[in-house]
């Protein structure tokens, strides 16, 4: 993989700001857009813009092509065993949130438990403790070890036979951690629960093998693996999509609709009310063409080895705390000594480097690190040793910095 | 590579009241209390005032955040005390305009180590870290005001 010359492919990285040039350490926050996947939409835009699934004109076939292809896409790229199981979405919050008030709050009732870990961002927090208090069922956490990781054991005790539902992100957006999603999917059906993955910070580094891990839904959004905002994911097993009622109603999901009743179009319209993020989805299946060309494995091992080499380049920072496991995805979160995250953050923004500083959308895992906020370096297919190199450099400069202002 | 630039936010001033904050900690007694957090980032402000004769007699503050957010709270608990409730909140609006790098005129208030947030200006995603403890005072003195 020549990252020289895939930089060159995303105009976004091609900048100076604040007079350096653009050093981007964000992309667990979103990543950038590629030349292929502007153009996509440039070209739906300027070429075919129609509406879908209606009307039999030229411009209506092409987009419903398009955008019923790019369906496809992700299918193949996800293993899905028919495209019946992948919906369009806004992203990944919008498909949690769809699990839990179209099946969850459907199917428990008073003792059911729902299962989830400290380690999940709000939006696979949230929407059970919602669906706890609208349906009785009791919300409960796996516990953490104290480098991040859930042990098997801990999720065998923690998931009863009154579980229904364990929720559980694959990678973890502040500590890196990769779940044995495959194992837990393995206990949850033991004990006859299903599992619900957030797919969002693993989806665009990994292969994913829907079928393979066996989870029952799998949630991902499109911005943060070189796709447009706006457009995710949510997967689902076929017999569980059926058995889920729709959240949002109107034009296009419907069957036939009488005056006091109506009934749903088959899967997976049922569940795209309105009209459907068309360009969105279209861009998404060129961006998952752009990254397949490239290779998922070639991006999984690239970002392995820049992970290594900047986990050993930042522990030689003195007064660094560097949170999570050493086996991890593509990102560090860390904190310097005596300095506030913020400050960290405005300080290597003066460099040109762009990071994430603060709570991460985790508060609860926050305060189980008890630190009010940390900074976090994500890496992705474009980023180098170069990069790191900078940040390291710059993070020295601002301990120096802060050192000697006070 | 230089942090020329970052001279202008983080000044020697700001630096000190972040190492040494003035009023850090809480009053005794009757007080009013704000609570403020911004959510976004998670910086956190819990202000005590003391209102007597319409004049802000004693301010106490406790927090955690970045050192603009903690400074500027530092600062502002010195800035309003002996101050009536009218100036405190003009002095808000003079600092509030001033963070956002609008024309302010000070008309001859006393403004202090507060100017040394000028420079907070630059850096615009940082103006939410500054006015906390300002927007915290401010909601303290109108629910007063409501109550009395």
């Amino acid at each position: 993989m020549d990252v020289k010359e895939l930089k060159q492919m995303f105009p976004v990285l091609n900048q100076e700001v604040n007079g350096h040039p653009l050093v981007y350490l964000d992309s667990a926050a979103t990543s950038q857009k590629p030349i292929p996947v502007l153009e996509k939409l440039d070209e739906y835009y300027r070429g075919y813009n129609s509406n879908v699934h209606r009307g039999v004109h030229t411009l209506g076939t092409r987009a419903t092509d398009e955008y019923e292809g790019a369906r496809e896409k992700v299918r193949r790229f996800i293993n899905a065993r028919s495209t019946k199981e992948v919906v369009f979405t806004r992203g990944t919050t919008t498909s949690i949130n769809m699990i839990a008030y179209g099946y969850a709050r459907h199917q428990l009732k008073e003792g059911d438990e729902i299962v989830i870990t400290p380690m999940e961002h709000h939006s696979n927090i949230i929407p059970w403790q919602q669906a706890a208090k609208a349906t009785g069922a009791e919300l409960k956490y796996i516990p953490l070890q104290s480098d991040g990781t859930i042990t098997l054991e801990d999720v065998e005790q923690t998931i009863t036979d009154n579980t229904k539902i364990v929720a559980m992100t694959h990678v973890s957006n502040v500590l890196g951690t990769i779940n044995p999603i495959k194992q837990v999917a393995e206990i949850a059906h033991k004990k006859g629960a299903i599992i619900v993955v957030d797919g969002a910070q693993s989806t665009p580094h990994m292969k994913i093998d829907v079928q393979d891990l066996d989870c029952d839904f799998f949630t991902f959004s499109g911005h943060k693996m070189c796709g447009p905002t706006g457009v995710g994911v949510l997967y689902g097993k076929e017999k569980l999509l059926e058995e889920m009622e729709p959240v949002e109603f109107g034009g296009e999901m419907i069957d036939f609709v009488e005056m006091y009743d109506s009934t749903w179009k088959e899967l997976p319209w049922k569940f795209e009310g309105g009209t459907p993020i068309i360009a969105g989805a279209i861009g998404l299946g060129t961006a998952i063409d752009f990254l397949e060309d490239i290779g998922m494995d070639e991006i999984e091992k690239h970002e392995k080895e820049l992970t290594r080499y900047a986990m050993e380049k930042l522990k030689t920072i003195d007064g660094i705390q560097i949170y999570g496991p050493e086996k991890r995805g593509g990102l560090v979160t860390f904190n310097l000594d005596d300095v506030h995250a913020h400050d960290v953050s405005t300080a290597l923004d003066a460099e040109g480097i762009a990071i994430r500083a603060g709570h991460h959308c985790a508060q609860p895992l926050m305060r189980w690190l008890k630190v009010p906020s940390t900074a976090r370096a994500s890496f992705y297919l474009y980023n180098s040793e170069e990069d790191i190199d900078t940040l390291v450099s710059a993070l020295q400069k601002t301990k120096e910095f802060f050192g000697d202002v006070f | 590579m230089s942090f020329d630039n970052l001279e202008t936010l983080y000044r020697q001033v700001i630096m000190d009241h972040y190492k040494n904050p003035r009023n850090r900690g809480t009053l005794d007694g009757d007080s009013l209390t704000v609570d403020m957090n911004n959510p976004t980032c998670g910086d956190q402000i819990h202000l005590q005032l003391k209102i007597e004769d319409g004049k802000v007699a004693d301010a106490k503050f406790e927090g955690e955040g970045c050192s603009i957010s903690m400074s500027s709270a530092s600062m502002m608990t010195q800035a309003i005390k002996g101050k009536t409730v009218e100036e405190a909140l003009e002095l808000s609006k003079i600092f509030s305009d001033m963070v956002q790098g609008k024309e302010v005129e000070a008309d001859g208030m006393e403004m202090g180590d507060i100017m040394a947030l000028q420079g907070v200006s630059k850096f615009p995603a940082r103006i939410k870290c500054a006015t906390l403890a300002w927007k915290a005072m401010e909601k303290g003195v109108s629910e007063n005001e409501k109550e009395e």
